[in-house]
């Protein structure tokens, strides 16, 4: 099953090894890291996205995460009430004609087209993993040339009542 | 600032280098010994050195370095300290600093580095240490900035010692230590994302106490994590208040008297059949400072299967890693004992259970040949046993020779049995024994080794010439990798690919070519009369003690099968 992790780090060189190092150790299967900055300086924030077998896996996993020194809090967020975000840059093989048919699939999605070339364009998407799976299988048919994917980011709602994610797009649901 | 500083306070806020910085750490840490091994990148540390007054050991080797310090911390419960100077320096610690992490050691390793100028640039002897060691310390340093070093060394210290204890690295890049500062002794340790737990939950501790109540068949299983929390006292209170007997593992031979009736014997592949079968039928099974490591449990299907299962571990990673865990505890063992020990609750009626297991280890107790003129390997555990009045520190390689040493010599105190557990790592044994007597110079250390293990680090002959150190060296030399050749007997036809020794170096001349008085003994009877003078002086002594090379380790459980599957089982 899979899972989203978040690890609150201090942003010592050598963390990021020790966290992925110990995850390959331990036959964990990352499908996505990301990493940055936080409101606290010195602080940094990491999100997974793992594939484990069972309860006892996450729960190992985060027991191990949590023995590093640097590791500041971690928490298994998937059940959680959660914003969560990814960014994808997709490069679609178009020429002027079916530039604004791919104008008109996107717009839903609230993407927009960050760059143009005479062959190709490219889409930039930000939402959950599901809306992103969307647009690019609505892209794939007009042959995606690169395809770029940050992994998500994400950490739990302000207020915890409100468990559905209010979807922004429409076409998915 | 101190307005009006002491003398001593002077000192420290003087200029000094990063070099002299770390000695002066070193002093306030209480070390008394150094392992290591100079080099170009440590240079400057070992300037800062020559006019310490802390004493150095030069092994031959930096794998003698660390496992001495491993000998040293695990008699002691002090950090060993390492130094070894970058590029191989540093690489050739990496089996030690593994084998540290597994049987949960504590050390502190100063490794040198490269100049920060020059890092990343594949720079005459740099070793990428910090992505290297990465996975098999506590944590690692790598020092950037000079003035960081007294916070590093005090936090280094910190984390190799409290909670789990494990290896912690400082590199340090030879610039860095160069540099003049003046230093801040003052500095405090922040370490926000490490606090191990110390004190149980008191109502994990309760149900414990229920469980223990209720129980038909408890069992104790007692690893390494005992003797680290200082805790035999109070497992032996615990124990004989509810007549709970007790398993130990290898690594926690010594946390319980080797003689009490309570006394099962070692659980695991070599271990008797009574611990083993306790373990696999108890109906409550309380491992306290134990990891359940493969080794022990054997196929995890059969292990425990109808037991309720508690378990007190410092380290939360270890509950419910390997074994479903009903009763969690996360604690110092010590501290659990205490509170379990005054918590009112009902004591088991133990004493059918208890008769059964008598019974088995009357009907199946170790057992060796009789009625044989050869001079088996037991014998030499047994007579090491006799001379030293089981009072000796015992360190051991790995191998057969390391099981029947287990197995036989019936440790009555803690912090008397210095092994590789979890690595079992050939090699280890012998430096451990220089270790472990630097830190007790009066005690009798005994190093009971194999003729493959001891080749692999007898360099440090050399160690104990130049200090003296009375360390026995008992080579029990069955002319085998006599583990290696009892797997190929069982599992693979006898066919003994690599694993007899029947060619070697005469051990004898070896020793006296380190100035080492040194014999050979072939029988039980010469045997005797050796170890008789041996273990009467000071003086280090090697013996080669010839036994018979088909020996092997009964009772066994073969790879994948459960406890209660043991071979070898006296007939
Ligand atoms: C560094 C290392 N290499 C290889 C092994 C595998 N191994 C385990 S026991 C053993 C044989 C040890 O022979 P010896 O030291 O003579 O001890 P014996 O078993 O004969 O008592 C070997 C090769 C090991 N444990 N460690
Ligand atoms: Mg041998």
């Amino acid at each position: 099953m899979k899972r989203i992790v978040t690890a609150t780090v201090i942003n010592q060189s050598g963390v990021l090894n020790r966290i992925t190092g110990l995850m390959t150790k331990r036959q964990f299967n990352i499908e996505s890291i990301t990493v940055g900055h936080t409101e606290t300086e010195g602080v940094s924030k990491m999100t997974f996205v793992v594939n484990v077998d069972g309860d006892g896996k996450i729960e190992q996993l985060i027991k191990q995460l949590n023995k590093q020194i640097d590791v500041l809090k971690v928490s298994d967020i998937t059940d959680q009430a959660i914003v969560v975000r990814e960014l994808a840059l997709i490069k679609v093989i178009s020429n002027a004609q079916i530039r604004s048919e791919i104008s008109g699939i996107i717009e839903p999605f609230r993407a927009s087209i960050i760059d143009v070339s005479r062959e190709s364009i490219t889409v930039q998407v930000t939402g959950d993993s599901e809306k992103i799976e969307a647009i690019i299988d609505l892209l794939r048919p007009y042959g995606i040339k690169e395809m770029v994917r940050t992994g998500i980011t994400a950490f739990p709602r302000g207020s915890q009542k409100s468990v559905t994610d209010i979807k922004q797009f429409s076409i998915l649901n | 600032m101190r307005a009006k500083a002491k003398p001593e306070a002077e000192a420290i806020t003087t200029e000094m280098t990063g070099a002299e910085v770390l000695i002066h750490s070193l002093k306030k840490e209480n070390v008394e010994v150094l392992f290591g091994y100079p080099g170009g990148a440590v240079l400057p540390i070992y300037d800062a050195l020559y006019r310490s007054p802390i004493k150095h050991i030069l092994s031959k080797h930096e794998q003698g370095s660390i496992h001495a310090a491993e000998g040293y911390a695990r008699v002691s419960g002090k950090p060993g300290v390492v130094i070894a100077t970058s590029g191989p320096g540093a690489t050739n610690l990496v089996t030690g600093i593994t084998d540290a992490m597994m049987d949960s050691l504590p050390l502190v390793i100063f490794t040198g580095q490269v100049a920060s100028t020059v890092i990343g640039t594949d720079a005459f002897q740099e070793a990428d240490i910090m992505g290297i060691t990465a996975p098999i310390t506590k944590h690692n340093y790598q020092v950037r900035d000079v003035q960081d070093l007294p916070r590093i060394i005090k936090e280094a210290f910190h984390i190799a010692s409290t909670g789990r204890p494990g290896p912690v690295l400082v590199d340090i890049p030879k610039d860095v230590a160069n540099k003049t500062i003046s230093p801040d002794y003052d500095s405090t340790i922040h370490l926000p994302g490490y606090q191990p737990t110390f004190s149980p939950n008191i109502l994990q501790i309760k149900k414990l106490a229920d469980a223990v109540g209720q129980a038909k068949k408890p069992v104790i299983l007692a690893g390494a994590g005992i003797l680290h929390a200082n805790a035999g006292k109070e497992l032996l209170t615990f124990t004989e208040k509810n007549k709970i007997p007790v398993v130990n593992t290898l690594l926690g031979l010594g946390s319980y008297p080797g003689q009490h009736p309570l006394f099962l014997g070692m659980g695991g592949m070599h271990g008797t059949y009574t611990a083993n079968m306790a373990l696999y039928e108890c109906d409550l099974l309380i491992s306290i400072g134990a990891r359940f490591d493969d080794r022990l449990t054997g196929n995890l299907a059969h292990f425990a299967k109808n037991a309720v299962v508690a378990h007190i571990d410092v380290d939360p990673a270890e509950i419910g890693k390997n074994v479903p865990t009903q009763i969690p505890i996360v604690s110092d063992a010590r501290e659990a004992l205490r509170k379990l020990v005054d918590v009112d609750s009902e004591t088991p009626d133990t004493e059918e259970w208890r008769s059964q297991l008598t019974e088995n280890s009357k009907n199946y107790p170790l057992w060796k040949k009789t009625n044989t003129d050869e001079f088996l390997p037991q014998q030499v555990v047994e007579l090491v046993h006799e001379y030293t009045k089981g009072d000796a520190i015992i360190t051991t390689d790995v191998g057969q020779h390391q099981m029947w040493a287990a197995q036989y010599y019936a440790f009555t105190d803690a912090n008397r049995w210095v092994t590789s557990g979890g690595l079992g790592t050939m090699g280890f044994g012998f430096p451990a024994a220089v270790g472990a007597q630097l830190a007790f110079p009066d005690q009798t250390v005994v190093a009971l080794t194999g003729d493959g293990g001891f080749q692999m680090t007898l360099q440090e002959l050399s160690t104990l010439q130049e200090l003296n150190l009375p360390v026995k060296v008992v080579i029990m030399n069955n002319h085998t990798l006599g583990m290696v050749r009892q797997w190929q007997e069982a599992f693979y036809e006898k066919r003994y690919s690599h694993s007899l020794l029947p060619v070697q170096p005469d051990f004898v001349k070896l020793g006296e070519a380190y100035g080492i008085k040194s014999y050979k003994v072939t029988t039980q009877e010469e045997a005797r009369g050796v170890f008789e003078e041996a273990f009467s002086h000071r003086d280090p002594v090697l013996i080669d003690c010839r036994v018979s090379g088909k020996e092997n380790v009964y009772p066994m459980i073969a790879p994948g099968k459960g406890l209660h599957q043991m071979i070898g089982v006296k007939p």
